[in-house]
Order: structure tokens, then sequence, then C-alpha cells
């Protein structure tokens, strides 16, 4: 028993019922976003320390015992997001304060931020299957409002498409529970995964996980399945942007990895095969995608469906070393999409353009910001120093290991067309001659760097700091690797 | 043509208390019987609806002279509240609890920290159906 581990959920929670009651005062609502979001921040990190002291820490709800009761669980894995995710919501609402404006705060913007952060931190902490779809759908709640917040016709229209895909994918995710209760009987993970092994995973159970990897594929957006994220992303601004991009496609790629590590693992000749196959095709969509476009967000949004195809193949590598290039990528991934999206917003804000032929010369007056952005650049195609590199390189030396010769050669290929792509960004819109004059800017970016200054700095840890981070991944990847060290912990027989 | 609605606002007036009461019952029912704070709020809501076809938007704001939004927030705090409470005494969150009081007319009864739980529940769904009826309603 230990509350600690719900109070990640609790904090934001609490906090955005606060905002609830007090819709017109925006900057008591500041204050308090805040102060929550500190307060979430401190209590994940001293979570990520006691797990990594006394290892998997759980909650039994309701003092029910699992598997009857729902139980929080917070391994490494989890921990280790959970932290990562508040640090990148926490600076997304800095970033909104100055950038968001008074028409979207009047109408619960930070309620709705507050509701999106329980529903992620909660998908992360869940140890049911029905409570991760509950999460699942208060954070798809919260994100519907978030993307039509507004109401311009663009975000009217993205909305709508959006709403759908993700009603779809929810209608499965039920169906998908269904067919496995009606198979083993039970809801929670870690019962669910020692029923399975029991019994051995035959194959219809082969197809509920098939059926597990097109919704959470759906949520996640890998290929054929990122259909929908190219349009909707780029409806919203770009403080909503960026914490969607951040986030929410995170969690897919979060439940992917805990149900075919946790569960699903007993027939990795199908399951495996597939998820591998699936997320190299995603990798190269996205990089195409990220190189055929002349507009900023754009090529920021594929690049988030090439981080998702190099994430989900760890799963295909199945070894601790391919896990734990898996989860790091992960966690820099969430921070420089973040950082990335937030300096693209501070762009915007100067330009009032996305598309990149009509800026220029931005280095003249905004030296900080093209130089963070030129280092959000380098990190996001792994250049040696910053976080990025780290993750790929462990990815390819598991999949090198393990002979996954063209994971490896599509990865390093797709480094390079990211690269090419963010820096097409860079050098166009920060050198060439002058479009702009100092009195044609749109708007200032007074305290909008500030935000994506934590987020690179923290990036430059995760590539710097790497010996100080990789026994939290490594532990991460140890639970992932043997999944009864989750099921003793959780169930503790 | 001036509709006169005289028959439908006297039999709303005398229904709409008869429904608050039996959502009452449900919502107090819920522990051992069909019932809770679910259908109990939305049991409420349809009697507030009621008075909203019979009468109009104006004068319902006159009887309840509160924002429905501020209710459901509101309960969504007692909600979570409960919870909360569990943890001061070093159970895990939402743990309940229940025991057996001597109240004045009643008697003995079974009170379980659930109900509180439920009265939250109950405001939530009151003040969230009342807050989109009141929407479409007013919006042109």
């Amino acid at each position: 028993m230990n509350n600690l581990v719900i109070l990640p959920i609790l904090i934001p929670l609490i906090t955005a019922t606060l905002l609830l009651l007090i819709p017109k005062n925006i900057k008591l609502q500041k204050v308090i976003s805040v102060i929550s979001l500190t307060a979430t921040t401190i209590a994940s990190m001293i979570l990520v320390h006691n797990v990594y002291i006394n290892g998997i820490q759980t909650l039994e709800i309701g003092s029910w015992r699992p598997p009857f009761g729902i139980v929080l669980v917070a391994d490494m894995f989890a921990a280790l997001l959970v932290l990562t995710g508040v640090i990148v919501s926490f600076t997304c609402v800095l970033f909104s304060f100055r950038n968001i404006g008074k028409d979207r705060e009047n109408f619960f913007y930070y309620a709705f931020t507050q509701f999106l952060i329980t529903g992620v931190m909660g998908a992360f902490l869940t140890g049911d299957l029905f409570n991760l779809f509950v999460f699942f759908e208060v954070m798809l709640m919260s994100s519907y409002a978030l993307i039509v917040l507004g109401g311009t016709k663009i975000q009217l229209r993205e909305s709508i498409k959006y709403l759908l895909v993700n009603i779809i994918s929810s209608a499965l995710f039920v169906i998908a529970l269904a067919y496995l209760y009606g198979l083993v009987g039970t809801l929670n993970m870690a019962d669910v995964s020692s029923k399975i092994a029991q019994s051995g995973q035959t194959d219809i159970v082969t197809i509920v996980a098939i059926l597990f990897l097109i919704v959470f594929g759906l949520k996640g957006g890998i290929f054929p399945l990122y259909f929908w994220l190219p349009g909707s992303y780029q409806a919203p601004p770009y403080a909503i942007t960026a914490i969607f991009g951040a986030l929410l496609t995170k969690v897919g790629v979060y439940s992917i990895y805990r149900i075919f590590t946790l569960i699903f693992y007993h027939e990795p000749q199908i399951t495996h095969q597939i998820i591998g196959a699936l997320a190299i095709i995603t990798i190269l969509i996205g990089a195409i995608g990220a190189i055929a476009y002349w507009d900023v967000k754009k090529i920021l949004i594929y690049n988030i469906v090439t981080a998702v195809g190099v994430i989900m193949y760890g799963i295909s590598i199945a070894t601790e070393t391919g896990y734990a290039g898996g989860i790091y990528y992960l966690v820099h991934d969430m921070v420089i999409k973040g950082a990335l999206f937030l300096l693209a917003g501070a762009m915007f804000t100067i330009t009032g353009t996305d598309n990149i032929k009509k800026m220029g010369g931005l280095i003249k007056r905004h030296p900080l910001l093209g130089w963070m952005f030129f280092t959000a650049c380098l990190a996001l195609a792994g250049i040696p120093p910053l976080s990025g590199f780290v993750g790929k390189i462990l990815l390819a030396q598991g999949g090198l290991e393990q002979e996954h010769y063209i994971f490896v050669g599509v990865m390093l290929f797709s480094s390079l067309l990211v690269l090419y792509s963010v820096m097409k960004i860079f050098m166009n819109c920060f050198f060439r001659e002058e479009v702009l004059s100092q009195k044609e800017e749109k708007g200032t970016t007074k305290g909008l760097v500030y935000p994506s200054v934590i987020l690179i700095a923290l990036s430059a840890f995760l590539g710097l700091g790497a010996e100080f981070v990789y026994p939290y991944v490594f532990e991460a990847a140890e639970t992932l690797m043997d999944p009864s060290i989750y099921i003793q912990a959780v169930l503790k027989e | 043509m001036k509709v006169n609605d005289l028959i439908l606002q006297t039999v709303t007036t005398l229904l709409s208390f008869i429904i608050i009461i039996f959502s009452v019952y449900l919502f107090f029912a819920g522990h051992y019987t069909p019932g809770g704070g679910f259908i109990g709020g939305l049991m409420t809501s349809a009697a507030l609806v009621l008075l909203l076809l019979a009468f109009d938007i104006k004068t319902i704001r006159k009887i309840f002279p509160f924002n429905f939004m501020t209710v459901a927030a509101a309960g969504l705090l007692i909600s979570i509240l409960t919870g909360v409470a569990a943890m001061f005494f070093d159970v895990p969150y939402l743990t309940h609890t229940f025991g057996y009081v001597e109240l004045p007319i009643l008697g003995e009864t079974a009170l379980a920290s659930t109900l509180i739980f439920d009265l939250g529940v109950y405001l939530v769904v009151v003040g969230i159906a009342m807050t989109i009826i009141q929407t479409i309603g007013e919006s042109e």
C-alpha cells in the first residue's frame, strides 16, 4: 500500500475541478496550474526514486485485493513516463500563458489541460485493462475539447475527423476487452498475464492481441492507421499541438509496449513480427512525409510518425537492449517533440505563417530562438552529445545483435531524412534574406522561449548525463523482459 | 394565435414534485436495490427538463438561481474528496467504510461513506445534464 502512486493522477484531477469553479479568474487559474504542476512534478520525482530503491510500487484502490479490485502499478517504465509527461505538460502550460489568448482561456482551457494530464498519468499508472480504457477516454474527451476550443473552421472540420476515428477505435477497444474477458475471465493485467501463461496463448488469444494492436495503433498513429494524425494535429494552436504531439500518441505506444511485453508475449513469431514490419513502414512513411512538405507544422507532425515507428521496433527486437533503447527513445522523444513544437510556436507568433517559403532571416533578431531550434534539430536526428543519440544507438545495437539489419538500415537512413527535414526549416527560416522587418513582425517572443529552454536542457541532460539515466532505464527494461516481476509485485503470490 | 398551456403548467407543478421525490428515493435505494447516483441524477434532471418545457429558461433560472456548471464541479470535488479522506486514515485511496447509526426519527440506520461518493455522482449528473440542455436551448 502506497498512496504516493495515485498523487500524479489525483493532483491534476483536483486542480481541474477547482479550475472549473473559478472560470472567470484567469490569473488565479494560472497560479493554481503552476502550483499543482510543481507539486505533481515533485510527487513524480519521489515516485521514480521510490521505485528505484524499493522496486515496483502498487496501490490497491479501495483496499480490494487484485485481481478483484483496481490496482495502480508504478514500475520503472511507467514512473519514468509519468515524470517526463508531467515536465513536458508543465512547459506547454507555461508556454500557453503567453500564447493561447483570452478567447480560449475564458473557456476552461487550463481545466481541460489538467484533465488531459489526469488521463495520461492514469493510463501510464493503471494495472487494469478496463481502467486503461477509462483513462484513455478521460484523455480523449479533454483532447476533443482542446482540439475544437476556439472554434475556427479548420478546427471544426478536423475535430469531426478526430472524433470519428477515436470513437471507432474506442468501440474496438471495448470489443477487444469483451473478447479477452470472455476468454480469460479477468481484466487485471497481471492476472490476465498469468492466466494466459498457464493455458498457453491459443490462436484466438493471438487474434485478440492483433485487435489490441489495431486499437492502440489507431491511438498511437502507426502505419496504416496514422491517416487521421497529420490533419488533426495541424488544426489547434501550437501550445495544444505540443502537448498532443508529446503525450497522446506516446500513450498508445506505451500501451502497445505494456500488453506485448506483459500479456501477449508467447507467440512473438506472429505478433512481434507484425509490429516490426509495421514499425519499419511507419518510419519510412513518416520520413517521406517530413521531407515532402514546406510547412513547419506538417514537417514536425510527420516526425512524430517516424519516432513512433522507431520506438515501436523496440518490441520486435525483444531483448533488454532493445527495450532499453525503445524506452530511452520514448522519453527523449516526448521531451524533444515538446521543445520543437514550442519553438515552432514561437516562430509562428513572430511570422504569422507556417509556410517555410514565406519566412527568412529570423536569426538576426532572434538568435536564442534560432540556436535553440538548431540544438533541438540535432537532438531529434540523434547527434552524439544530445539525447536522441543514446536511444538510437541502443536500438541499433539491439537490432544488430538480433540480426535485424533491415531495421537498422532503415532507422539510420530515416535519421538522415529527419535531419534533412528539420534542417530545411532551420536553413530557410533562420537564414536567407530577411522577409519581415522589425515593424512587420506579428508578435513578440517575450517569455515564449523559456519553456523550451527547460526542455532543451533536459534533452542535453538525457544525452550528457546518460550514465546517470542508464540504471533507471535498464531497470525499466529488466521489468519488461521478465513479466513475472510485475505479476509477483501485483498479485503477491 | 396565443397558446394556452394552463393544463401543462398545472400538471407540471404537481408532477415535478413527484418525480423529484422518486429520484431522491432512487438515489438512496442504490446500496441494496436498483438505483444510485447516476439514475437518481438523471431523474432529477428529467423533472427540471419538464419544468423547462412547461415554463421557459428564465423562470427556471429564477427558481434555481445557480450555475449548473458549478454544481457539476462541486459534485466532482465531493466525489474526489471522499477518496482523499480515506488517505488520512492511512488506507488506500477510495477505501470506504460503513456503520450503524441511531438517527432521531428513522431509528437504527446503516450509513455507508459511499453515499457521499454517490452524492457527488448525483450532482455531476444533474449539473452536466442541465448545462447541456440550457446551453443548447439558449444558442440561436
